[in-house]
C-alpha cells in the first residue's frame, strides 16, 4: 500500500521539487540582479573596467553582428518580395524590410549574437575566477566583485547593444537595398526614399529600448552563471552553456512582452 | 593585571555542511604578533576555519573576534575595513589572469585605497623586491611565471599594504621542496618585518615547523592539541602522533 502510494505521489513530488527549485533559482537571479543594479548606482565605479568591457562586448562584436544583419536584410527582402507578389504588393517591400529590422530583427539578432559570443564568455571568465579563488582574493583586497566585475559588464552591455542595433538596422536595410536594386530591378533612389519617408522615430526607438533590456539580460546571465559556478572546469563549461541558453530564452520572452507594450491597439 | 584580548579568536564556532559539523564548537585564540599554524588532515575544516576568520563564510553558531570585537557582517563598507587590515596568500596564488604582475600586487592600492597608478607601481616594485622578484617580472602576466614565482608575487600582494594580520592557505602546496623552503623563509621574513599576527593552515609539517611560533592540531572539528613546533615530536596526543607519522 505504502509502495503504491509512493508510486502515485512520486510524479507529484517530482513536479513539486522542480517547481520549488525553479522558484529558488528565480529568486537567486532576482537578488543577484538587485545587487548588480545597486552596484551600478552606488559607487565606487571603475571607468577603466567599463571601457575595457565596452571594447570586448561592443567593438569586437561588430563583425559578427554586421554579417548577420546584411544577410538577414537580404533574405528578408527576398521573402517579402515573394509574399508581396501574391497580392501584387511588391512595392511595399522597402517599408516592411525597414520596419521588420528596426522594430524586431535588428535588436533581436544583435542580442542573440551577443548572447552566444558575450554571455558565454562572461560566464567562463567569472566562473574561472570563482574556481581559482580570484573572486575571494578580490574581496580580501577590499574590492567588491559586484562593483569591479558585475556592474561594468552590465553597463557596457546596456550601452553597446543599442549601438550594435543601430549598426544592424543600417546594414540590414542596406542588405535589402542591395538585393532589391541588384536582382529585383528596384530603383536605388526610390527604394532609399521609400525607406526614409516611412520609418518613424519610434520604430528605431522601440528597437533601441529593447536592446537596452536585452543588454542587461545578456550581461546578467553571464555574470550570474559565472559567479555561481562550481565544480571546476566542468562547472565553468556548464555555466557558459547555461548563460547562453538562459539569455537566449529571456531575450525572446522579454521581446514578446516589450512588443506587446509597444504595439498600438 | 588584566590579560590583553587576543588579536584573533574563534569562540565556540560551529559550521555544518549538509547536516555534518565540520567545525564543532571550535575555540582558538591567537595573541598579537604570534604566528600560529593550524595543521590537520584533509577534510578536517582547516580551510573553513580560515574562511570564517576572513568573513568569506558565516558560522552557524559562535563568533570570530578580531581585537575582541565580532567580525562585521557581510555589508560592503564594514567588510572592506576588515580586509584593509588583513593580507591573504591563497593556496593557488589566485592572481588575476587579466592583470600584469605589478597590477596584481598594486590591486588593493589602486582600486580600494585610491593610490595613483604611478605611486602604486613604485610600491608594488618595492614589494616584489622584498620577495626577491626582479623588476623585470612586473610587466609579465601571471601565466608567464612559474608556480613558485606566482606564490612570491601573491605574497607581495598580501604584504604590500602592511597588514595587521596575515593569512596563509597551504602556502607550499604544489611546490618542489627547494621552492617551498624559499617560500617558508620569505613568510618568516615578512611576518617579522611587519610584526603582524599570522595564521596559516597546512598539512606540510616541514612548512609548519619553519613558520610557526605555535602549532594547533585540528581534528574532529576542534583543536585537540596546541604547542611549540619542538613539542610536536614529544607529545602523547594520538592524533598528532598519527599525523606526524603520516597516518592522519
Amino acid at each position: 500500500m505504502g509502495a503504491l502510494n509512493g508510486g502515485v505521489t512520486a510524479p507529484i513530488r517530482a513536479i513539486g521539487r522542480l517547481a520549488s527549485g525553479s522558484l529558488a533559482e528565480v529568486g537567486a537571479v532576482s537578488l543577484f540582479a538587485l545587487r548588480g543594479v545597486a552596484a551600478m548606482v552606488i559607487g565606487p565605479w571603475f571607468p577603466g573596467q567599463i571601457l575595457r568591457q565596452f571594447a570586448a562586448i561592443g567593438f569586437f562584436s561588430l563583425p559578427v553582428v554586421s554579417l548577420t544583419a546584411v544577410f538577414t536584410g537580404a533574405a528578408l527582402a527576398l521573402n517579402i518580395y515573394t509574399g508581396g507578389g501574391r497580392f501584387n504588393a511588391e512595392q511595399i517591400m522597402p517599408q516592411i524590410v525597414a520596419l521588420g529590422l528596426t522594430r524586431e530583427l535588428g535588436p533581436v539578432l544583435a542580442a542573440l549574437m551577443l548572447a552566444g559570443r558575450v554571455s558565454a564568455t562572461i560566464a567562463a571568465e567569472i566562473g574561472a575566477m570563482r574556481a581559482t579563488e580570484q573572486i575571494d582574493a578580490m574581496r580580501t583586497l577590499s574590492t567588491d566583485p559586484f562593483h569591479y566585475l558585475v556592474a561594468p559588464r552590465i553597463v557596457a552591455a546596456m550601452v553597446a547593444l543599442p549601438l550594435l542595433t543601430l549598426v544592424a538596422d543600417t546594414i540590414g536595410i542596406a542588405g535589402g537595398w542591395l538585393v532589391a536594386t541588384l536582382t529585383l530591378d528596384f530603383n536605388p533612389a526610390v527604394y532609399a526614399r521609400s525607406t526614409v519617408d516611412f520609418i518613424e522615430a519610434w520604430d528605431v526607438g522601440s528597437g533601441l529600448v529593447k536592446a537596452v533590456v536585452f543588454g542587461f539580460i545578456i550581461a546578467l546571465m553571464g555574470c550570474y552563471n559565472g559567479y555561481t559556478a562550481s565544480g571546476g572546469a566542468r562547472g565553468v563549461g556548464r555555466a557558459a552553456t547555461q548563460a547562453m541558453v538562459s539569455a537566449g530564452i529571456l531575450i525572446f520572452a522579454s521581446d514578446y512582452v516589450l512588443t506587446t507594450l509597444f504595439t498600438d491597439r | 593585571m588584566t590579560q590583553p584580548a587576543p588579536k584573533l579568536e574563534w569562540r565556540g564556532v560551529t559550521k555544518r555542511f549538509g547536516g555534518e559539523a565540520v567545525l564543532d564548537r571550535l575555540d582558538l585564540s591567537i595573541e598579537a604578533g604570534r604566528s600560529v599554524v593550524i595543521i590537520g588532515g584533509s577534510g578536517q575544516g582547516k580551510s573553513v576555519t580560515l574562511k570564517l576568520a576572513l568573513g568569506l563564510m558565516r558560522p552557524d553558531s559562535g563568533q570570530v573576534l578580531l581585537d575582541g570585537k565580532p567580525l562585521p557582517g557581510f555589508a560592503g563598507g564594514a567588510q572592506r575595513r576588515l580586509f584593509a587590515r588583513a593580507g591573504v596568500l591563497f593556496q593557488g596564488a589566485a592572481l588575476f589572469d587579466s592583470l600584469t604582475v605589478w597590477e596584481n600586487v598594486a590591486f588593493r592600492l589602486i582600486n580600494a585605497d585610491g593610490v595613483p597608478r604611478a605611486r602604486a607601481r613604485i610600491r608594488a616594485l618595492a614589494a616584489l623586491d622584498q620577495v626577491h622578484l626582479p623588476a623585470t617580472v612586473a610587466d609579465l602576466y601571471p601565466s608567464e611565471l612559474s608556480g613558485g614565482m606566482q606564490k612570491r608575487a601573491a605574497l607581495a600582494r598580501a604584504v604590500v599594504a602592511d597588514p595587521e594580520v596575515l593569512f596563509f592557505d597551504e602556502p607550499t602546496t604544489g611546490l618542489d621542496p627547494v621552492t617551498a623552503s624559499t617560500i617558508n623563509a620569505l613568510i618568516v621574513d615578512q611576518v617579522k618585518r611587519l610584526g603582524c599576527t599570522a595564521v596559516s593552515i597546512t598539512h606540510d609539517l616541514a612548512s609548519a615547523r619553519t613558520i610557526a611560533d605555535e602549532i594547533a592540531m585540528l581534528h574532529g572539528g576542534r583543536i585537540v592539541w596546541r604547542g611549540r613546533p619542538g613539542d610536536l615530536d614529544k607529545t602523547d596526543n594520538p592524533q598528532v602522533r598519527r599525523f606526524v607519522a603520516g597516518g592522519a
